[in-house]
């Protein structure tokens, strides 16, 4: 799914790397624990939180996540902007709360499932 | 490269907004050298957890990576308080964290979990009070 796509299906908006829109993510992982999202790996895949701090970008940059959805319209500080753009880690954010949120993406063809064990 | 190449830092235990800054500098230094990205991020992701492990837990410590040509190997050493039972400490799910620190995303008790997860090798000593050494590798054929 193109992240644009993504952008579309929860009326998000985007907070920075709007230049990479048009990359594509093939899995979905929505968690506010952040170990549990490096429990496994996912391959260029897109994280959905309402986690507000530095370390979430961290996470996705480990895991070379390519896009965040912030839920809840939670905002992103300016220091995890900036780490964002660094990395060209696409940041978003959504009036949706995550159930919701996850569930659109699901039933338009992203799964998150898509894992495998290293 | 039949030299090992080592990588020193120190990771600070003062703020939690900046932990994660060595691991960043791993990945980096790692992809520079042209290893396979699923190799780097293996690394960087144990080695990410073990150092939110040493600012959460241990009050920082110390990294070094040591880069081979059949390995990648990370060494970890902090003083802080030391794990009393490491095979319990090792189960999914259990932590000893925080609410603050759950709060921030972390202490979901699979950090060391997750970092034997992502390695080939992993070794825990600890003593309490005294402090913890872990040493993991992950072998790059």
């Amino acid at each position: 799914m193109k992240i644009s796509t993504i952008k579309e299906l929860l009326e998000a908006d985007v907070i920075c790397c709007e230049e990479e829109l048009t990359r594509h993510v093939y899995s979905a992982c929505g968690s506010d624990m952040m170990s549990d999202v490096l429990a496994y790996v996912k391959d260029q895949a897109v994280l959905l939180t309402g986690l507000v701090n530095s370390q979430v970008v961290r996470t996705a940059e480990m895991m070379d996540m390519k896009c965040i959805v912030f839920v809840r319209s939670k905002i992103p500080t300016a220091e995890m902007i900036e780490l964002a753009k660094e990395s060209g880690i696409v940041l978003m954010a959504t009036k949706k709360r995550m159930y919701e949120a996850c569930g659109i993406l699901f039933t338009n063809g992203l799964v998150g499932n898509r894992v495998k064990n290293v | 490269m039949s030299e090992v190449l080592n990588f020193h830092f120190d990771v600070d235990h003062e703020d939690f907004t900046s932990a994660g800054q060595a691991s960043v500098q791993v990945k980096k230094n790692l992809r520079q050298l042209g290893l396979p990205p699923e190799i780097i991020r293996r690394v960087s992701i144990a080695m990410y957890e073990g150092e939110i492990n040493m600012v959460i837990h241990a009050g920082g410590g110390t990294a070094d990576v040591n880069v081979t040509e059949d390995y990648i190997e990370i060494i970890l050493k902090d003083h802080g308080p030391g794990i009393k039972d490491i095979d319990q400490a090792m189960q999914e799910g259990f932590s000893t964290a925080t609410d603050t620190i759950r709060s921030l995303g972390f202490g979901a008790g699979m950090g060391l979990p997750n970092m034997k997860r992502y390695t080939d090798y992993m070794t825990v000593q600890s003593v309490v009070g005294e402090g913890t050494d872990i040493t993991m590798r992950v072998n790059i054929n």
